[in-house]
């Protein structure tokens, strides 16, 4: 299905640099952004939060059988991804031969990439995506085994 | 309030149904559940229509009017009902409030798809429709891709294994075998589960339910009425419903389904029974790991355990719980919206003793379980032999 | 010696930060000729390349831009808001018409007043940005500026740049106080004449060329006569310099270019990437430049010539500072760490499926 240039635009800062949003009256964080806060409903006090990008794979998958759009990446892997502040968040995983294999618990930080675009006429979709960050699983491993 | 029972149901064969548009359809099960109701159009008061999207499917919304036209029922109110998968499931609670609260005395309540007018891939995004348009679809996270990551979370959390999944699709593989009314008449084995195509894993092709037409209808009357159309009208004893957050990611677990847990349990209370007097059950498997994760949500079995039950040919007919023993999504089919209907017609036929050739001994009280998305809503009715 | 600049009094403008992205797939020398029956070691020694680097399927100009600017802004340690102009050259822009400048400025919550544009001119396109951003900032206008060079530069098949055109590019924050420059560019040169050596057709998937024309009157002829340009403003002579990064569009002109300058190889070698990951394009000179950036030692003095075909050269003498050790410590993957570290090899249709030369129907 087409998609207007309005939906593409009203989706940039969360899709770009993961713009959420925070209540403020309870602290909880949200991704992506929303109106109402779950804890609060009337007394919600939502501002945009920014995340950093970093968390761990709470689960994944590799999709093979695509849906519309996706046919020329297939097959991609997606997870879902437990964030350093809080909430899990879907997105695509770049994995490969190059990396160690990901497995639930594996650290992510997030990229920036292309998520499809329409046609050769239409417009591009940009997105984070995520990718393994090994510098992190050590330093995680490091702090897990100190504590100890 | 008071008490509502079903007089009369009626079904399609399910399947590939090049020949039968939707209004065809919606038609044939409606007749057949007239029919078996014994019932005069002019007796109905009002129509209850669940499909997920003709509009995407074949261009075509407003169902339920055409359905009420199709059966020639009047000038009745007729209303559509959609909530995904659990359009069907939703739209007998619908059709059972309407009833119970004596707004209506006598309605029919419809479900149908007509989906294999398009390819795949557009039945694919169609169907993502029941997940998050923005994060989940969006991003190329089809259905069975939701459910695999359900799937793989249950296996890092519980153990289950992708052998253990594969024996939910032969157990309602073999159901189906024996339903005249199912889209597969073929047995299949571990094996061959476990070789077919790879589509989302630990997913593959025989772990998800198919692209199917067909339609199912159920007739509703007070039960204090009911005698006069069936000799043995089956009591609605609970019809409850719950929803959750769209998303999966928002969850508090990826391995329940909350709304489904909500609704047994109401469903439980209102009937006065628990989990071990359901002798029969209808549950949502649109992926093998789906009826794992409602053997645990319903109360059947412990969490982390059910896999293994089903496993050791616990849920078989005439097992500890018979389950799908229409052959399940899987099996016997899923034209999304008429699922949570035929849940309701396979029941019926259990607890009257119609179910020809997998017939559950002595059955008395059923449930079924209906889930939309990956759940967002779930709807649990029980039904119990009302003579 | 004084520059008129430093005569004068005026604040220099200098590097702040700088980010590199080179994507982590390759296709070898090999791997190419094969297709084509073409002598595998000819190539790699005439051209002095090896491998070439190749975006992944989801990655394209836009997409190396933000990952070199994210970068650039980290290292630089400055505060994304008060950047006031962002660049981009490119000549592989994913819009012929909607500028990449505006997406990396979102992807990095930049400022909404800024002053921004896409450039082009072939592979020097990213160091124009690094003259206009100098320009805003010794004149006060802005505080930071932001250049980008980045290509997923095209070679037609079986043509000679199908071994060399690949994917990177790097992003180079130019301010002016003293005590956030890691580097400073001393002066300035230029030197364009309007030669046909090198072109691509609005419409055109694949650039033409002049064969041999390329060498002597176009890259030889603009790379040194604007660095002797930039000898002649500052005085400055080749053994002042401790590296020297030209721009690569093969392995071997920059050695050659080098030599006629009176620089020795082992000035270049630091910054001569091309035989490792290919002409990056827009990316090439300013990758070569972080490369040495990534080790060079305060008080080192860098020559940075780039080209880009049409044509002309831009010429920087550049000058290492203090600053440059401590925020070192900031960066995660060196060019040369991106540059070795996990490769993914791909066959020629691989090759072409990632670069969107093949689709499905």
């Amino acid at each position: 299905m087409e998609k207007s240039p309005a939906d593409l635009w009203r989706h940039v800062k969360s899709r770009y640099f993961l713009l959420g949003s925070v209540c403020e009256n309870c602290g909880t964080k949200y991704f992506p952004p929303r109106v109402v806060c779950r804890k609060c409903g009337r007394n919600t006090k939502m501002k945009p939060y920014k995340f950093n990008g970093t968390g761990e794979i709470y689960s994944f998958t590799t999709i093979r059988a695509p849906a519309d759009e996706f046919e020329e990446q297939a097959p991609y892997t997606v997870g879902l991804i437990k964030l350093d502040e809080g909430p899990i968040i879907e997105g695509h995983i770049l994995t490969d031969e190059s990396n160690e294999p990901i497995k639930i618990g594996t650290r992510v930080k997030v990229a920036f990439r292309k998520m499809y675009k329409e046609g050769n006429e239409g417009l591009i979709y940009y997105h984070y995506k995520f990718v393994p960050a090994p510098e992190q699983q050590k330093k995680q491993e490091k702090s897990k085994q100190k504590r100890a | 309030m008071r008490d509502v029972a079903i007089i009369g149901v009626g079904l399609t064969k399910f399947g590939e149904r090049w020949d039968s548009s939707i209004k065809e359809l919606m038609a044939e099960a409606g007749l057949a559940a007239l029919q078996d109701a014994n019932i005069t159009s002019k007796d109905i008061n009002a129509i209850y229509g669940g499909s997920m999207t003709p509009g995407r499917f074949i261009g075509q919304e407003h169902v339920a009017a055409l359905m009420a036209d199709q059966l020639g029922l009047g000038n009745i109110p007729a209303t559509r009902v959609e909530n995904a998968c659990a359009s069907g499931g939703s739209a007998l609670r619908q059709g059972y409030m309407a009833v119970a609260s004596g707004i209506h005395d006598i309605v029919v309540v419809g479900g149908v798809e007509k989906m294999t007018d398009v390819s795949t891939s557009e039945a694919t995004t169609a169907l993502g429709g029941a997940g998050d348009q923005e994060w989940e679809l969006f991003q190329g996270i089809t259905f069975p891709g939701l459910y695999a990551l359900m799937a793989r979370r249950h296996m890092h959390d519980y153990g289950t294994t992708e052998e253990q999944l594969a024996a939910v699709a032969v157990k309602n593989h073999a159901n189906a075998y024996k339903n005249k009314y199912a889209q597969f008449h073929k047995l299949i084995t571990i094996d061959e589960v476990l070789n077919s195509k790879k589509v989302a894993d630990p997913l593959k092709l025989l772990d998800c339910s198919p692209i199917t037409d067909g339609a199912a209808a159920v007739v509703l009357a007070p039960l204090e009425i009911a005698k006069k159309y069936n000799d043995t009208p089956i009591k609605i004893a609970a019809s409850e419903q719950a929803s959750d957050t769209l998303r999966l990611a928002d969850r508090e677990s990826i391995t329940s389904i909350k709304a489904a847990r909500i609704s047994a349990e109401n469903a439980y209370r209102h009937a006065g029974v628990t989990p071990k007097d359901i002798d029969v059950a209808e549950v949502h498997d649109c992926f093998t790991i789906a009826e794992i994760i409602a053997m645990e949500d319903l109360g059947f079995f412990k969490k982390g355990e059910a896999a293994k039950a089903i496993e050791e040919g616990r849920t078989q007919i005439n097992g500890d719980v018979s389950v799908n023993t229409s052959g399940g999504l899987k099996g016997c089919g899923h034209p999304v919206g008429a699922t949570g209907i035929k849940q309701a017609v396979e029941i019926t036929w259990q607890l009257r003793g119609e179910a020809e050739g997998r017939q559950v001994d002595g059955a008395e009280i059923g449930l079924t379980h209906n889930v939309g998305g990956s759940g967002a809503t779930a709807v649990v009715h029980v039904l119990k032999r009302a003579d | 010696m004084k520059t008129s600049k430093e005569k004068k009094g005026i604040n220099m403008a200098g590097i702040v930060g700088y980010g590199a992205y080179i994507p982590k797939y390759r296709i070898k020398v090999e791997e190419i000729a094969k297709i084509w029956g073409e002598d595998a070691e000819s190539i790699k020694s005439g051209l002095n390349i090896m491998e070439k680097s190749v975006p992944g399927i989801d990655e394209d100009s836009a997409t190396i831009a933000v990952e070199a600017a994210r970068k650039a802004i980290k290292h630089a340690g400055i505060d994304v808001k008060k950047i006031g102009a962002i660049y981009v050259g490119s000549e592989s822009p994913p819009y012929a018409v909607k500028p990449t400048a505006t997406i990396v400025a979102e992807a990095i919550d930049a400022n909404t007043s800024l002053f921004a544009a896409d450039l082009e001119f072939a592979c020097k396109a990213g160091t124009d940005g690094m003259q206009i951003a100098m320009g805003l900032v010794e004149s006060n206008m802005i505080k930071y500026g932001m250049a980008i060079g980045a290509d997923t530069s095209q070679g037609g098949p079986g043509d000679a740049l199908e071994y060399t055109a690949s994917a990177g590019g790097a992003a180079y924050i130019i301010g002016e106080e003293k005590k956030e420059i890691i580097a400073d560019i001393i002066a300035t040169a230029g030197y364009v004449t309007d030669t046909p050596d090198f072109w691509r057709r609005e419409g055109a998937k694949y650039p033409s060329h002049g064969g041999r024309f390329t060498g002597e009157p176009a890259y030889f002829k603009h790379v040194i006569n604007a660095t002797n340009a930039l000898f002649e403003k500052t005085g400055m002579h080749a053994s002042d310099f401790a590296y020297a990064v030209f721009h690569q569009p093969n392995g071997k002109f920059p050695i050659i270019a080098a030599k006629q300058l009176g620089f020795s190889e082992s000035q270049i070698t630091t910054g001569l990437l091309t035989p490792r990951i290919g002409n990056t394009y827009s990316g090439a000179s300013m990758l070569g430049l972080a490369a040495v950036l990534d080790v060079a030692k305060p008080g080192d003095k860098i020559l940075v010539t780039s080209f880009g075909s049409g044509a002309g050269s831009d010429s920087f003498a550049i000058e290492v500072k203090e600053p440059i050790e401590e925020k070192r410590k900031r960066i995660e993957e060196s060019v040369e760490s991106m540059i070795e570290r996990g490769r993914v090899y791909l066959d020629y249709a691989s090759y072409l499926r990632n670069r969107g030369s093949i689709e499905k129907k």
